[in-house]
Parts: structure tokens; sequence; C-alpha cells
């Protein structure tokens, strides 16, 4: 929680060197993943150079993260405002049986609109969840599970034995899994392109700034007048728009949809936002990281096979991985914690004579210090 | 809790201070009766006199028998997982290590040739120790139990799946698996997994409700610093109570394996969410200080009636999901839902009297 706090990149009132401090830290938890991704792509591709040489890898090593990534991105959004949304999977389950019912049930829709229904589905769900979470006063946790089994209910209920293959669905919306445009496919375009836009909302707009607010002290957030029980709402309602879109480039990808699709993949998304630097308390966190743990998530799993370890053992790493990255995160937040009360140790010192301006610095140093025994402790 | 005290108030028409006593300001028979865990048995009485009375052959003899045979892992699960969300923690990994114990059980009597009571015994420490590996990192490191168990779910699983891969280990001694479905009493309903559930219910609530460690547990739930500053051991309770998690989850790999006859990688993928479901369902609250071991009993056994019920009357499994999820939703909701009702009534009712009286009630 406490790492919420301190790690907040939305609290520029601690001064020019803080902020510069804070950013540089956190630029380096991103570039760590990102390092060791690019240390895992060129490691597999020294054993092997098809893994990123051969038309198809390079495809491959893009296009298999786009799925995570769209929920990664959204699990993101979720989490920051210390909330998480576990029904993804069934959400994603739930939107590519609807986008091939909808080939198969009216030949020659425009692909459009069935991008639009993914999304419009995906989004109704997470209002049902963001209702619930918001008006309830119920952890995200536990509204999040009842809705995972209830939207998988329904899916299963309503595809029966039922199963979408790809002579079901139109060509042209199926090649937008293979099409490639300047070399980079499209649903990876996509997914950068949501992710831009996440990035950007996040980053630098009142609302995405709120969400932060929210995360980091609700009680504060709702004192300080944001509207938090909106805000959670259209994090979810996003949230699930975006598994909607997940599921319908799921379909794309894959061609077939049954009965198993997105299941468990929900815990992969979350593993992903903390693999990246989202804490699971909230606050603090961007998409960039999370997109980055989405790509080294899935790559490891495609490296594991390539450098001779068996795909059994995938799993095992991938927790490994997120067990290491939030071990990490503590070890880097107690670092920054010291340096900044050090930092404030010295500040304080110097502001305390002149006096007459002095509440804002003596609130900086009691704050990370209480919540620093706190956590010493628990 | 909160919902009866509130409906109290309309007797009282004055502005009454926040600082009540619920629990203690009502007789004995309205305290045990009024509550959410009373609320969950009694529902689980209507739910079974009904199917009992209209589903077709659920009054048979082996309705019962084969409804505790499913639900006894979640049941046996339920009872540490109950101790962990009230300290406020919450463990997912339980699943996998289910499955983990159920291959080694395998794996060991096949490969290493050691005897059922020997694998499983090594089972049951080996969750111990990933139990005790969860708790480490929780308790002492300090991190946050839903990240934790989210990576050793991952961890123990992919563990399971790696040393069996998409094998199984099957031919068990006759004896063992047989055990495993044997009934207390020939002839009676009750199989034998009842009897150690029964001992450990009997641990466990000696545990939660009789003894200074559990008064620890609910202290924690409610106010960790504070249970610090009355001299309760957080951190090492919280560790013991990740071990006995991991430990009896250990146990229930070994029976699901028994039970089954077959050691594989993805045995009880999905238990966790199972369990979580009856301890929630059950009146426990996932913030941590209040539940008790009645309720959760009720709760998984709730479950256990309404997917046997529906199996009898021919639904699919889907819907049975449906309808878990639902009464999971309903029940964490109905207690907020019904706070947030009364306690508009009594912000209308001191809007009356005073002006400033919204405040509060946000």
């Amino acid at each position: 929680m406490s790492t919420a706090l301190v790690n907040d990149p939305a609290t520029p009132t601690r001064g020019a060197r803080g902020t510069q401090l804070l950013g540089a830290l956190l630029r380096s938890r991103e570039l760590a993943v990102l390092v060791v991704l690019l240390l895992i792509v060129l490691g597999t591709t020294l054993k092997s150079n098809g893994f990123l040489f051969s038309s198809d890898g390079f495809r491959n090593l893009l296009v298999t993260p786009s799925l995570l990534l769209l929920l990664a991105v959204g699990q993101t959004l979720v989490i920051v405002t210390r909330n998480v949304d576990l029904s993804v999977g069934s959400v994603l389950g739930l939107t590519a049986y609807l986008t091939g019912r909808l080939f198969a049930d009216n030949p020659g829709i425009p692909v459009i609109a069935v991008f639009a229904a993914g999304l419009a589905m995906g989004a109704l769900l997470g209002l049902v969840n963001g209702v619930l979470v918001a008006f309830g006063r119920v952890p995200a946790l536990v509204i999040t599970l009842g809705t995972l089994y209830i939207y998988r209910g329904i899916f299963l209920t309503w595809a029966g034995s039922d199963r979408i293959n790809a002579s079901d669905m139109d060509p042209g919306f199926l090649a937008l899994g293979t099409r490639s445009i300047l070399g980079i496919p499209v649903l990876t375009l996509i997914a950068l392109g949501v992710l831009a836009a996440v990035g950007y909302y996040l980053h630098t707009a009142r609302g995405g700034r709120e969400l932060y607010a929210i995360g980091s002290d609700p009680d504060a957030a709702t004192l300080y007048g944001l509207r938090v029980t909106r805000r959670v709402l259209v994090a979810f309602v996003l949230s699930g728009a975006l598994a909607g879109l997940a599921g319908v480039v799921y379909a794309a990808r894959y061609g077939t949809v049954s009965s198993g699709a997105g299941s468990g993949i929900e815990l992969q998304a979350v593993g992903a936002a903390v693999i990246g630097g989202v804490a699971i308390f909230g606050g603090s966190g961007t998409v960039w990281g999370a997109a980055i743990g989405a790509f080294l998530l899935v790559t490891i799993n495609r490296a594991l096979p390539i450098v001779g370890i068996s795909d059994f053992w995938q799993r095992a790493v991938v927790g490994a991985l997120i067990l290491a990255a939030i071990v990490l995160d503590r070890v880097l937040a107690n670092r920054q914690e010291r340096r900044l009360r050090e930092q404030q140790g010295s500040s304080a010192a110097e502001a305390a004579p002149p006096g007459p301006d002095g509440p804002p610095v003596p609130a900086g140093p009691t704050d990370p210090t209480t919540h620093h025994d706190e956590e010493a402790r628990a | 809790m909160s919902a009866p005290t509130l409906s109290d108030a309309p007797t009282s028409r004055e502005p009454r201070s926040e600082r009540t006593y619920p629990a203690y300001s009502r007789p004995l028979w309205r305290r045990a009766l009024l509550t959410r865990e009373f609320a969950v048995v009694a529902l689980l009485g209507v739910v079974y006199l009904y199917s009992f009375n209209e589903v077709p052959a659920f009054d048979g003899p082996l309705t019962l028998y084969y409804l505790f045979l499913d639900i006894a892992p979640i049941l046996l699960i339920a009872m540490p997982m109950t101790m962990v969300i009230i300290t406020g923690e919450i463990d997912l990994s339980v699943a996998s290590v289910v499955g983990l114990s159920s291959v080694l059980t395998g794996v060991l009597h096949q490969d290493a040739g050691l005897s059922i009571p020997v694998a499983a015994l090594v089972a049951v420490l080996v969750g111990g120790l990933c139990g005790a590996f969860n708790g480490f990192l929780v308790a002492y490191v300090g991190l946050p139990s839903l990240a934790v168990t989210i990576g050793t779910l991952a961890l123990y699983r992919g563990i399971a799946v790696g040393l069996l891969g998409t094998t199984a280990v099957t031919g068990f001694p006759d004896r063992w698996t047989d055990l495993a479905k044997q009934r207390i009493v020939e002839g009676s309903s009750w199989p034998m997994i009842l009897v150690p559930f029964l001992l450990l219910l009997l641990f466990t609530t000696w545990l939660l409700h009789f003894s200074t460690f559990g008064r620890g547990v609910y202290e924690i739930g409610l106010n960790d610093e504070a249970a610090h500053f009355t001299g309760v051991n957080v951190e090492l309770t919280k560790f013991w109570l990740f071990v006995f998690a991991g430990a009896v989850a250990g146990f229930a790999g070994v029976y699901y394996t028994l039970r089954y006859g077959s050691a594989r990688g993805d045995n009880a993928t999905g238990l966790e969410l199972q369990v979580i479901a009856a301890v929630l369902l059950g009146g426990v609250s996932i913030f941590g200080g209040r539940g008790a071991l009645h309720g959760v009993v009720a709760g998984a056994v709730l479950i256990g009636v309404i997917s046997s019920a529906m199996r009898l009357e021919n639904q699919t499994v889907n819907l049975i999901n449906i309808v878990i999820g639902v009464l999971l939703v309903l029940s964490v909701t109905s207690t907020s839902f019904l706070a947030w009702a009364s306690g508009l009534a009594a912000g209308r009712r001191r809007a009356r009297s005073t002006d400033r009286s919204r405040t509060s009630s946000g």
C-alpha cells in the first residue's frame, strides 16, 4: 500500500528533484523488464535463428502477445484504482463466441460492426462488474470472481457443444489475423493503438490521473471531491470493453472458438501487469510496463521449448517470474523510501528555520515514515 | 451484523451516537439467530427440503454419498481458508497445491516405489512447505497475499505439470482407492472422508473460536496494528495459517488422487475459486475480522446440494456455475445493500432533526 503512495508518479509537489528521481526509478523498473525481455529474445535467437529472423518467427513474436496485451492494459486500468477484474477471461470467451455467432448467423455482416458488437458486449459486461463493485461496496475480487462464474456459465450455456469454425467466419475478417502493414501484423497494430491511447489517457488526462489518486488512497480521493464511484465504474467498463475487443481479436487470430476460449487467462493478465510493475494495491504502475510484462510472459512461453526446457515447465517459470517481480518491487520501494527519507530529512532541516510555510514539508516526511513502520511489521 | 442493528434504529427517535455495541445490546437468541451465518444455514435447510421433496431421486441413497465425496476437498480446504481470510489475507494457490500433491503421490508411489501412506505423508509435508513459502513471503517479506499466491498458483501448478507432463499415474492399489470411497458404516450414505473432515472441523473450531490463537486471528483481521500492540504475533500467526492451508490442501490432493484413482498435473484446476466462493457464501468477510465456521460449512454444503439437485434435474454444469456465481454476488452485496438502504432511511430521519447528517453516512 505504501508502495503505492511512494511510487505514485502523480505527486508533483515534492519538488523537481524528487519527481525526477521518481521518474528515473519508475523508468528503470520498466526498463528492467524490457531488458529481460530483450535478453530472452536475444538468447533464444542465438540458439535458433528462426525465433526472430524467419518471417514467421518475427510475426509470431509480435502477434501472439497482442491478445494478452489488450487484457493487461484493461487490467492495469482496474488495478490502478485498487481493484481487480478476474472476469476478463470469461468476457473474452463470451465475445469471441459472439463474434463467431454473428458471422455464422448474418453472412456478409461488416467487420466493423462485429468489432463494435464485441466492444459493446464487453463494455456491458464490464458495466455489470463496475455497478456491483462501485455501488455494492464489495471488493472487486469477490464480485469479479462471481461474474467469472456467471459469464462463463452464460457462454457455455449459449454455446452448448457448439463450436465456431473458420469456415463460419468471414474470410476478410480472418485475413486480419494474418495480414501485416509495413511488416507489422494488423492485430498487433490494433493492440498497440489501444496501448498508446490508454497510456496517453492515464499519463496526461485528468480522468487518468484521478484513477491513480483513487488507487493511492480512496478515502482521500473521496474527501478531495473526486468522483470515485464514477471513475471506478469507467475503469471497469473500459476493462470489459478491452476484454471484448480481445475476444474479437481471439476469433480473428485463431479462427475457432471452443468452450475453453480464454479460461484461466485472467490470472495471466494480472500476472503481466504485476510483472510490469503495476502494484496490486493500486496507485502505481503504467500500461507500458504491463504491456512489456505481457510481451515477456508470452515470449517466455514460446522461448522455453527452443532453449530445451519442456513447455510443461512454462507455468512454473511464469509463477517464479511473478514472484520475482513483486519481490523486486518491494526491494526497489524500500530503497526509494530510504532515499526519500534521507532527502526529506535534510530538506526539512533546511526548511525548519524559516518556518511559516512549514506545513507541506512536514507532511511529506511523516507520511512515508508512518507507512514504513506499518509495513516493516506487516 | 450491521443490518439487524440498524433495523433497530426506528425505535430510538433521537440522533443516535455512532458508537454502539451491536453484539451485546441484544438478547442471546437474537445474537445467535439474526446473523449472516444463520441465514446461510436456513437457506441450506430450505434448499435441502425443497430438493428432497421436489427433485426426483434426490431422496435416493446415493445422493448424499456422492454429494459429500464431491465436496470433500472444498470442505477440507475451506477450514484453513476461513482462517486465512479472517486475517484479511487470501490464498489462491491451494488448488495448485492439491494438483502438486496429487502428482507427488502418484510419482512417489509409481516411480520411487513408496507405499501409499508414505507417499501421502510426503505429499502432505510438501503441501505444508508450499504453504510455508507463501506464508514466509506474505508474513515476513510483507508482500500482498493476492499477488504472492497468484504467483505461486502458477508456480506450484507449473511444477505439478512439469513433473508429469500430460501423462497420468493410475493403478493405485485397490485397498487405498476403495478406502477413499468407503462408507463409514456399510449401507449408510456417509463416506469415510467425513471422518478426517470432522476431526479437522473440531480442531479448527477449537482453534478459531475457543483459543487465544483464534482471537488473535480475528484481531489481525480487524486491525493488525492493534493486534500487534495487544501482543499478538501477527507474522507468526499468518505464517502458520498459510502452512495449515498448504498441509490441508496437500491432504486434499491425496484424497483427490485416490478418489479418482489418477494423479494428473491438472487435477483440481479452479478449485480455489470454489473454496473461496464457499467461504464467502458462508458469511466470512473478505475484509477480514468476521466469520464463523458453521456458516462456512453450510456454505460449502449449500453449493454441493444445489449442484447435485440441479444435476438430478438434468441441468448442465454451466447453469450450476451461473447459480453459484449469482449466489456469491448476491450474498456479498446483500449486506452492503441492506446497510445502504437502512443508512439511507436513517440518514433521511436524521436529516429532519439536524442539517449536517449526510456527511457521516458516506
